[in-house]
Formats: C-alpha cells, sequence, structure tokens
C-alpha cells in the first residue's frame, strides 16, 4: 500500500486515528481497493468503529495487490505519530503512508515545514478483518443532526458519566443519563433534555423506542464529526440491538456500532423462551436481576471483504451462549433468572465474533470458523487490561 | 531599613555578592540544568558558572554572565563551593515565582566563604526573607575535554524546529540516535521504541538550519536518559549549536533570552553510548 493525503485531510486522518483510539487498544488497518479501513473494537466487543477513507481522500492511493492483506498495530503507536493536533495542522504538509508487508512495517512519513521529514516505521501484526454485523439502512428510526447540535446536548452530561439514555416519541427526542438501578436514589441526579425534530435535518421515527449506549465512544466520533463539520446520524431500533452512529461524506465514511442496552420486559420474554431451552445450565446469579444488560455486537470474519452482510444466526441466539460463557463463576443458586449471569458489579458486556479477533487468543480456525468463539467481558478485560 | 544596614555592616565580610532585581533571571536558567541535587559554583570575574552532572556521562553548565547582575562584587579571583540546587531553587521561588508582569523577587546572594553558608535575602513586595543554605565541600568538575579543533559536525538550529521533535520523541527508545553527515541525511534523530523506529531529518537547507558544518559521516547513539534534562533547557533557549568531535562526544549549547533580553548560556556534554552497530 502507498498513499499520500495532504494538507487538512492529514488532520481529518489524525482526528479519525484519535478517536478510533477512545474505543481500542488496537488498530485494525485494511487497504483495499476501494479505500483504506481503519478499525477498532473495545475490549469487551461492545464497541466497534470503522473509517473508510476513499481512494480520492488521498492525493494519491495504491492498494496493495493482495487483496487479503489485513494488519493491526497498538493505536497508541500510531497515535504518537499524529499527537499534536496543533502542530500537525500548523506544520504538516504531507503525510505519506506505505506499507511493507515482507518487512511487517507501515511507515509514515511527514513532510513539514522548513523540510522537516519525520519518518515513523511502526510494525505491525498480520490479523484477520475485523468487521461488525450491522446494518444501519434497516434500522426503523434515524435521526441526523449537525454536529454542533449534539455536541451542544452532550455538553450537558457530566464527564464521568457512562452511559446515556435516547429516546424518541412522536415529534421529540429525550436525552437522559442512566442511572445505575442499585444507585443510591438519594445521591442520584437526573439529566434530562429533550430537543424537538425540528432541530435535526432528517428525523424518520417508525418505532417509539428507548435506547441506551455508552457515551464514551459517541464523544469520541462528535470531536472527529466537529472538526470535520459533518452531520452525525443516528440508526436505531429495539433496545438491545446496536445503535449505529454514521458520518459520511463524499470521501470518507465512519460508522461507530455500540452495543445497547437490553429493556427489562424484552429480556424478560427472551430469557424465558431461552430458559426452557437449556435446563442444564449452572444456576445463574439473579443478582441485581432488574438491570440485566447485554450489550451485544456481532463479529464477523470477512475475509471476502464483503462489506455488511446479514449475520447467519439471529443475534438472539448467541447471546444465550455468550452468556453461558460468563456464567461458571456465578454461584448463586435461582434459576428462574437465567438473564442475570454476568459478573455481578459490572456491566455484562459481550459479544459473539469470529476467528477475527486474534484477541481472543490463539483459537484454532475450527473452532473458529463459524460465530462460536464468545467471549465475556470479563475475562477479555483480564487479558488486555 | 534594618536588612539594608545588616547587608551594609556584614557587606566587607562577603567575598561574594550578586545582586538581581529579577530572580526569575537566575531561577529560569538555573532549573534548565536541575536534574541533579548537586551543583557546583564556580565564580570568577567574569561570572557565574554553574555545573551539574550525572553518571560521570553528562555535564551541564550554565553561565551567568556578571553583567547580568546589577551587581557582582567578588573578592577573590575564583570561589568554588556545592549546594544542593534544588533546595537553592525553592528558595529562590519562595515568594511562588510569579510571572505577572511588574512583580518580581529581588534578590542578594552572598557568600563569606568556605565553610560558611550562601545566604539570599530575597525581597518582594516589601516582604524580605532571608535563606541561609549550607555549601559543601566542591567537587572538581569533570573536563570532558571537549575542543572546538577536534569538532567534527557542527550545525545551529533554532530551538523551535527542535522542540517538537523532542517533545514528540519516543520515550520507550532507550537512546536517541544522532546523524550528522555532509551528504544525506545531513541532520537526523533517530529513536528505536517498542512500537518500531522514527526519524527525524533535518535538509541543510532548511531556514531553521541556521550553520551546517559537518565534514564527516558520524552516528553516534546516547542515552536517552541522559539527554532528557536538556530538553528543559531547550525549552527556554532560542538557539541551539549541536557538535560532535572525533570521539563522538556531543556538546549542546543553548543560547537562553532571559526576560529583560539579555543573553546566557547553558551547555550539555554528553558521552556517546557503545558503538554503533550497523542496523
Amino acid at each position: 500500500m502507498d498513499c499520500v493525503s495532504t494538507g487538512g485531510n492529514v488532520k481529518v486522518l489524525a482526528k479519525a486515528i484519535h478517536s478510533l483510539s477512545r474505543i481500542g487498544e488496537e488498530l485494525y488497518l485494511e487497504p483495499m481497493e476501494d479505500g483504506l479501513t481503519l478499525r477498532a473494537v473495545n475490549s469487551s466487543r461492545s464497541a466497534f468503529a470503522c473509517f473508510m477513507l476513499s481512494p480520492l481522500f488521498f492525493q494519491r492511493y495504491q492498494a496493495p495487490p493482495d487483496q487479503a492483506f489485513h494488519c493491526k498495530m497498538p493505536i497508541k503507536s500510531v497515535q504518537a505519530v499524529f499527537r499534536s493536533l496543533s502542530s500537525l495542522e500548523r506544520s504538516v504538509e504531507k503525510c505519506r503512508i506505505q506499507m511493507n508487508s515482507e518487512k511487517s512495517r507501515l511507515t509514515i512519513t511527514l513532510h513539514c515545514k522548513h523540510g522537516l521529514l519525520k519518518t515513523h516505521n511502526l510494525s505491525f501484526q498480520d490479523c484477520e478483518s475485523l468487521q461488525a454485523v450491522f446494518d444501519k439502512e434497516s434500522r426503523g428510526n434515524v435521526l441526523q443532526a449537525q454536529p454542533r447540535l449534539w455536541v451542544d446536548t452532550v455538553l450537558h452530561f457530566p464527564p464521568s458519566l457512562e452511559e446515556v439514555c435516547v429516546s424518541v416519541s412522536g415529534e421529540r427526542v429525550w436525552l437522559k443519563n442512566h442511572v445505575e438501578d442499585d444507585a443510591d436514589p438519594s445521591r442520584a441526579m437526573m439529566t434530562e433534555l429533550c430537543l424537538s425534530s425540528e432541530e435535526f435535518d432528517h428525523f424518520a421515527i417508525s418505532s417509539q423506542n428507548s435506547i441506551t449506549f455508552c457515551l464514551k465512544e459517541l464523544r469520541g466520533l462528535l470531536t472527529f464529526a466537529e472538526s470535520s463539520g459533518l452531520p452525525v446520524s443516528m440508526y436505531f431500533d429495539d433496545p438491545g440491538s446496536p445503535v449505529v452512529l454514521s458520518v459520511s461524506d463524499s470521501v470518507l465514511e465512519a460508522n461507530f456500532v455500540l452495543a445497547t442496552l437490553s429493556e427489562d420486559s424484552h429480556q424478560h420474554s427472551h430469557s424465558n423462551s431461552k430458559a426452557e431451552r437449556c435446563k442444564a445450565q449452572p444456576p445463574p446469579d439473579d443478582f441485581m436481576s432488574d438491570d440485566m444488560d447485554s450489550y451485544l455486537i456481532a463479529m464477523e470474519t470477512s475475509e471476502l471483504a464483503v462489506p455488511s452482510y446479514e449475520p447467519a444466526p439471529h443475534p438472539c441466539s448467541t447471546n444465550h451462549r455468550a452468556r453461558l460463557s460468563s456464567t461458571r463463576q456465578e454461584e448463586e443458586e435461582e434459576e428462574e433468572e437465567e438473564l442475570l449471569d454476568r459478573p455481578p458489579s459490572k456491566k455484562f458486556c459481550s459479544l459473539f465474533f469470529g476467528s477475527v479477533l486474534p484477541a481472543s487468543t490463539q483459537l484454532t480456525s475450527q473452532t473458529t470458523r463459524s460465530q462460536e468463539v464468545l467471549a465475556s467481558d470479563s475475562e477479555d478485560e483480564g487479558e488486555k487490561e | 531599613m534594618p536588612l539594608s544596614t545588616q547587608s551594609q555592616s556584614e557587606s566587607d565580610e562577603y567575598i561574594l555578592v550578586a545582586s538581581l532585581d529579577n530572580a526569575r533571571n537566575l531561577s529560569n536558567i538555573l532549573k534548565a540544568i536541575s536534574f541533579k541535587d548537586h551543583a557546583i559554583f564556580n565564580a570568577t570575574q567574569n561570572g557565574l558558572k554553574v555545573t551539574v552532572e550525572d553518571s560521570k556521562c553528562l555535564q551541564a553548565n550554565a553561565f551567568i554572565q556578571a553583567d547580568i547582575f546589577q551587581e557582582f562584587t567578588i573578592r577573590q579571583d575564583v570561589i568554588g563551593f556545592q549546594v544542593n540546587l534544588t533546595v537553592l531553587l525553592d528558595c529562590l521561588t519562595i515568594f511562588g515565582g510569579s510571572t505577572v508582569p511588574g512583580v518580581s523577587t529581588a534578590l542578594r546572594m552572598c557568600y563569606i566563604g568556605y565553610g560558611y553558608p550562601l545566604t539570599l535575602f530575597l525581597e518582594e513586595a516589601g516582604v524580605v526573607t532571608v535563606c541561609k543554605i549550607n555549601t559543601q565541600e566542591p567537587e572538581e568538575p569533570l573536563d570532558f575535554d571537549f575542543c572546538s579543533t577536534n569538532v567534527t559536525n557542527k550545525v545551529i538550529l533554532q530551538s523551535d524546529s527542535l522542540k517538537e521533535a523532542f517533545s514528540e520523541l519516543d520515550m520507550t527508545s532507550e537512546v536517541l540516535q544522532l546523524t550528522m553527515s555532509p551528504s544525506h541525511p545531513y541532520f537526523r534523530l533517530s529513536t528505536f521504541g517498542n512500537s518500531g523506529n522514527a526519524h527525524y531529518d533535518y535538509p541543510k537547507d532548511s531556514d531553521m538550519m541556521e550553520l551546517f558544518q559537518c565534514t564527516k559521516t558520524q552516528k553516534n547513539r546516547y542515552k536517552m536518559s541522559l539527554l532528557k534534562p536538556s530538553t528543559k533547557a531547550l525549552g527556554l533557549s532560542c538557539k541551539v549549536s549541536v557538535r560532535t568531535d572525533s570521539r563522538g562526544f556531543l556538546s549542546l549549547q543553548y543560547l537562553v533570552r532571559n526576560d529583560d533580553g539579555q543573553i546566557c548560556f547553558v551547555e550539555y556534554y554528553c558521552c556517546p553510548d557503545e558503538e554503533v552497530d550497523e542496523e
């Protein structure tokens, strides 16, 4: 791969890296014929982000002859190259990214003012492609607004707030902070604000839903959207199915897929049917039963580089298995609440993914053929951090 | 005022008296070399030279010429003593080291002689603090024997261009490799860290390059941990001269302009790391 970007696009590239760094520890790089993709997934697999930079984004773009080339590297090392955005804006004139697969080296060259040349040779690891399974077009609800509106809205929430709840009904959108059910009511603070449909560039609601998702990743995308001035679209459906945040223009597209909290009622119906199907399971924990949040994003291996395709099994079926993997640590007796098998104090974040993610350790290809690798956040985070 | 009468009556005893209207002119430049506690002070008619060393591999000198001081009286040819630099800096900034224009700490630094403490009279807004810092037996500073006749390569750069590079240097790299050459890559800083290597190349015809005199290709490695303190000096300076001699020793000279526009110098000498093996 050999590509060159100039002027303001260098900053866009840097901003993309910075917002990906809010998601995960590793940057997945995939140069393809139709553009360069940069991806990241968080350690609990509940958030996935993808930037697709089209060949026109670059002054010159040359995809590697070998189409199936994917690699990953610590995002920190890439971030270090683009560390200071201000100096980048001030002094960098041109940025060239070259990939040498023989030497396993990614070379980023920054051509700066006064002839200063900064060359960074970063080592990378081969890996399989990382792709979340999502289809934003099929989502019932779409909200699109200028980044300024989102930024101003999010600004009202304290930086420590982890999750935000978005509800739509009629011509209005409500945003409020998500309060844990076990939170002390005397100390909890609620922030709620309402936006009228007129504030949005595009407002299409087919079902009156309320979804809860992590704010951190949204903030990450917003910093990118704000600097590029591009409108942010939010695609969502039922609680529990991922929300897709998207920014695009003619030369780039960014999609952030975030798991959402399952709604209680929704949960119960699911879990009951599931409980019947598998009675042999170790007794799950009913601790904090009223606040079951399973974050799920389906990940797949797309070695064929198919941009997005429907997952063969519906998330629900695998969802169950994902839970099982974490149940073994739970020792509580009650059986009726199938859904509560997560580490007590922390949210249960999991998703299933294919052989894609080497973070799931050295799994042999047989075991990873389909979406059988299931990871719970408890194991995963331990490994990563 | 008791302070003035006291200093008047004792002034005969002092072998060294140095006064400054603005103590920051001294404290700033001392900060540029404050990476170890022990500082060797050497005063002559020309001014004050303060030396700090580390691991017998690094030496930093700050030169404060006599004319920087409003009063500089010395009653011996050479006066040498050693003090704890951290303590001295704490004393010099005892009023908080305010950077508000118009507010400055006045300093009168006095030394009676061998075995006596270094006495500082500091005054800000009518408040006077007297600090006495015990002096120690001065050690003999290392002689790096860096003489200009042995200099192989020399460049003078505007500090701004190096500041950016130094602020971005990959600190996971154990060494900083400096390449100076009459041909490409002319002047190159390289690091070899956990995530890969990085090179910063400065062409010889860059606007930032004030002087380029390289006669021979030299590639030397210096311990990052040793060079790290020099960033403080770099941050204060407006120009830097980088020289290497035939043995690969490095000399970094920083031209520092103080609040009043006067010029001082800070100099770092550093020994090279073991012989370079080609990558």
